[in-house]
């Protein structure tokens, strides 16, 4: 099923930056997605880790509700870059990463990076190390909306 | 005249940035100018693709797009680590 | 015609986000800080071009290819940006702390 559905994005990548619609060159494309899926597996690079298809709706909706938080984010950044007095307090914390699986930590690091105002510094262990750019964007994540939010990967608990 | 404005707006944040790049101070700011500035020339290369209906442009910032990051991960270990070989997470465990 | 002023919206939102995060660039004093004002506009900034474009070309294979770009911002921009920070870090460069 995994590897159905990469051959699939792959043949959709292929077509998209050719774009031709000939025989002979539909063929070839089929062809070259065939040895690149075959490489792949022969890589063991197709797995839970690196394609977590079991995860693809949650991560879907996941990624609307992220897009709203930049977005809230991005204003709060640029009212803070216009303010008169540049109004930040820069603060480098440590927060709990209570999801389970790796996948799911390297996620929320991930998006706290995504979001503007917060950066991930480290994450070993269960431990994030965040630099952000308010005491308001750690409250934010001290309270865990986001946490919450991201997918669990329950097949892999590490 | 849309692509116009966004044209100048893009380059008056390119040549914020490229001062940024230059005035430094750290290392790092340089890098953190440098991967800015390129994120920008793509949305350029966008923009100047719509513009002219060369739609064969956008392979050209897809490509960008990837050699941006990996030449920003590239000197960013040159810059951590000194050489381009190092494998692995020591940092310097034994000079320091 | 509505299309025409949506992407000419974006654009211009787009742009506007591109030069505050140049002048962030310059006014925070850290580099951490700057950080915040270069790298992660930038997602939303390209977001939002990109859009623009997509929607002043319309259906077509190459707002496809706007979209692949976009997915390569989307992933790339934080992995740079954590790495540019964790580099920073494990360099000693001490963050400057507010109240």
């Amino acid at each position: 099923m995994r590897i159905v559905s990469t051959a699939t994005l792959i043949f959709i990548f292929w077509f998209v930056l050719s774009g031709h619609t000939s025989n002979l060159l539909i063929i070839l494309g089929i062809a070259s997605t065939g040895l690149t899926v075959y490489l792949s597996r022969r890589m063991n690079i197709i797995d839970a880790e690196s394609y977590p298809f079991h995860l693809s709706f949650s991560l879907f909706r996941y990624n609307l509700y992220l897009f709203k938080e930049i977005l809230i984010a991005n204003i709060d950044v640029i009212k803070r870059i216009l303010s008169p007095s540049v109004a930040i307090s820069p603060q480098v914390t440590e927060l709990p990463a209570s999801q389970h699986s790796d996948l799911s930590k390297v996620i929320y690091a991930n998006s706290i990076t995504l979001t503007p105002g917060t950066v991930t510094l480290e994450l070993s262990g269960g431990k994030l190390k965040v630099h952000a750019l308010s005491h308001e964007g750690i409250e934010d994540l001290e309270q865990g909306n986001m946490a919450k939010q991201v997918p669990e990967d329950k097949d892999h608990i590490s | 005249m849309m692509y116009a404005v966004a044209i100048v707006a893009i380059i008056i944040t390119i040549s914020l940035a490229l001062v940024r790049a230059l005035l430094g101070p750290t290392v790092y700011d340089r890098i953190a100018a440098m991967n800015m500035l390129g994120t920008k020339t793509i949305l350029l290369i966008a923009v100047f693709a719509a513009l002219t209906g060369r739609h064969d442009l956008l392979d050209i910032a897809l490509v960008y797009a990837l050699i941006n990051f990996i030449g920003v991960i590239a000197v960013l270990k040159l810059v951590e680590q000194g050489n381009l070989y190092t494998a692995g997470e020591k940092h310097n465990e034994g000079s320091e | 015609m509505l299309v025409d002023i949506l992407s000419w919206v974006c654009l211009m939102l787009g742009s506007l986000l591109g030069i505050i995060g140049g002048i962030g660039l310059h006014r925070f004093p850290d580099f951490y800080t700057r950080l915040h004002a270069a790298g992660t506009t930038d997602t939303l900034c390209a977001a939002l071009f990109l859009l623009g474009l997509g929607l002043q070309i319309g259906v077509a294979l190459a707002s496809l290819k706007l979209l692949l770009i976009f997915l390569f911002i989307y992933l790339t921009s934080p992995t740079a940006s954590h790495s540019l920070a964790n580099a920073a870090m494990i360099g000693g460069l001490k963050p400057v702390l507010g109240k």
